[in-house]
């Protein structure tokens, strides 16, 4: 007997601008579509639990963790991922100072923190160094590269680090 | 992974109508929900999306504060009125998860969120929540996180919500909404003690939502005080949340709750009791604290939190008798 829910639905993400119809299991999170439905890569699979802030994309320019919602509830939505933040060949100013700062080793945290960061200043939320610093507890960085990635959003957000 | 049904609910009604099936449930934010049913510790059969249905205001009135049941964490705790008649209720809210977790999660699904109980969250059995009559691993495992109120032998998990601790100690109500009507409960009789059956945990039924809750405006001031085991993104170890009202130097009226101790957000009556009348200071503040674990039954690695309780306690009125 077939799971009638296994089932595939026809669904319409907007995704860095660009209308995407694809067909989706009604579980599939956002997080998977995004990776697996639509090649969309840089968003990171770390923990897939909300913990770690590898998978963070922006929905209506606010952040958040795209392993722990459905696509399909967010159908209709703006949806923004790494993949989205250049303008063509100029990068994103959080993307430029990431790699002016060095804010990196392996990477695989950077999407979700480059995200996250971007967010956080959409939301009005970096009033100092500390704020900034409590902002992005929600990003986890195995390689320990805080310190940089503090610095690069102190810069961009205008503030003395 | 259970595979489940999808159902965007356009109209309170066909919500509450869905919500009679078997196998349903609600799904707001997702950010307990789904964690729940990778572990394959949830399985619903189908899931009902509230989240576009308007009931996410936060209206402030005359005399008390409305929350709908869908209002984003973030949205209650940057509301101007919420950190100006209650700080309480951001600071938990700010104390709470992260900035993404903030973004999505709502106030019902803060208030219905599972306890963080390793085993319970593992899918490790015995655990009577997840297979009632099997016991519970933490009473003689590793529970230096779980309750010291309210716990017994089939189950000492705590209740994780911060918010919940700030709304119980603020006197909130819950506006529950059903095909059957409407009731409105204190906050504090939504949850049930642990008991015998742990696997029920509040007194909603089954297609039962909540819509709402209402806090009252009070007198005084309020804060919300959260120790964990590291600085940011982490559930409390204990919590305190305090109103305080103060008068000619004597306490007019205290409300005292506490999270991380109990299987539910936990009122200190005994500790409001001997503060009531008497003179606001820090000898008054530090024999009130002294009887906040009165009735504590501490397990093997977690008799820490009686003095931690009692610390949390003097600190969190110590702070709010200097800003009232
Ligand atoms: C990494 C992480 C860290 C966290 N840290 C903290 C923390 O430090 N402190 C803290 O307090 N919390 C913390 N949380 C928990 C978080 O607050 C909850 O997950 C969140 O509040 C749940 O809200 P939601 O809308 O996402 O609920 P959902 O996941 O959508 O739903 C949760 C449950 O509530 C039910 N439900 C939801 N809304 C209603 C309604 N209106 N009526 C009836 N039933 C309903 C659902 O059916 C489900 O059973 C953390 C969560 C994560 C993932
Ligand atoms: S993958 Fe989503 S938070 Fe870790
Ligand atoms: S750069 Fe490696 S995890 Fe952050």
């Amino acid at each position: 007997m077939t799971d009638p829910s296994r089932e595939p639905r026809a669904l319409t993400l907007r995704v860095n601008g660009v209308d995407h119809s694809l067909a989706a299991e009604p579980c599939a999170t956002l997080l998977d579509v995004l990776r697996d439905g639509l090649g969309l890569t840089g968003t990171k699979k770390g923990c897939d639990m909300g913990a770690c802030g590898a998978c963070t994309v922006l929905v209506d320019d606010r952040r958040i963790n795209a392993c722990l919602t459905l696509a399909a509830m967010q159908e209709g939505r703006e949806i923004v991922t790494i993949e989205g933040l250049a303008d063509g060949e100029d990068l994103h100013p959080m993307q430029q100072a990431f790699i002016a700062h060095d804010a990196l080793q392996c990477g695989y945290c950077t999407p979700g923190q480059i995200l996250s960061a971007v967010g956080l200043l959409a939301e009005g939320r970096a009033v100092d160094l500390a704020q900034v610093a409590e902002q992005m507890s929600g990003n986890l960085c195995r390689c320990g590269a805080h310190p940089n990635i503090l610095a690069a959003i102190a810069e961009v957000a205008g503030l003395r680090a | 992974m259970r595979a489940f049904d999808y159902l965007r609910a356009q109209t309170e009604g066909e919500a509450l109508a869905a919500a009679g099936q078997d196998g349903a449930a609600f799904i707001a934010g997702g950010t307990d929900l789904m964690p729940l049913w990778k572990a394959g510790v949830a399985a619903p059969g189908l899931l009902i999306d509230i989240g576009r249905l308007p009931l996410a205001e936060v209206t402030a009135r005359d005399g008390g504060l409305v929350f709908g049941a869908t209002a984003r964490l973030a949205d209650i705790a940057d509301h101007p009125e919420v950190r100006r008649r209650h700080p309480a209720i951001a600071q938990a809210i700010e104390a709470s998860a992260s900035g993404q977790v903030r973004n999505m999660a709502t106030l019902g699904g803060a208030l219905l969120q599972r306890t963080r109980c390793v085993y319970f969250r593992s899918g490790i059995t015995p655990c009577e929540k997840l297979e009632p009559g099997s016991g519970c691993a933490a009473v003689a495992g590793e529970n230096r996180l779980h309750a010291i109120f309210g716990g017994g032998p089939s189950c000492v998990a705590t209740h994780a919500s911060d918010l919940a601790v700030a709304l119980v100690a603020l006197d909130a109500q819950v506006r529950l909404r059903s095909l059957a009507g409407e009731r409105v409960l204190p906050l504090t009789a939504l949850y049930l003690p642990a008991g015998e059956s742990p696997a029920r945990e509040t007194v909603l039924v089954p297609g039962e939502m909540i819509v709402a809750v209402e806090v009252p405006d009070a007198g005084g001031r309020s804060l919300y005080l959260k120790i964990r085991d590291r600085a940011s993104f982490e559930f409390a170890v204990v919590s305190v949340a305090v109103a305080l009202e103060v008068a000619d130097g004597r306490v007019q009226s205290v409300r005292l709750a506490a999270g991380g101790v109990g299987t539910m957000p936990w009122r200190l009556r005994a500790s409001e009791a001997a503060l009531t009348g008497a003179e606001a200071g820090e000898a008054v503040f530090r024999a009130a604290a002294g009887l906040a674990a009165d009735g504590a039954q501490p397990l093997a690695h977690n008799g820490f939190k009686i003095e931690l309780l009692k610390r949390t306690v003097l600190r969190a009125l110590v702070q709010a008798g200097d800003q009232t």
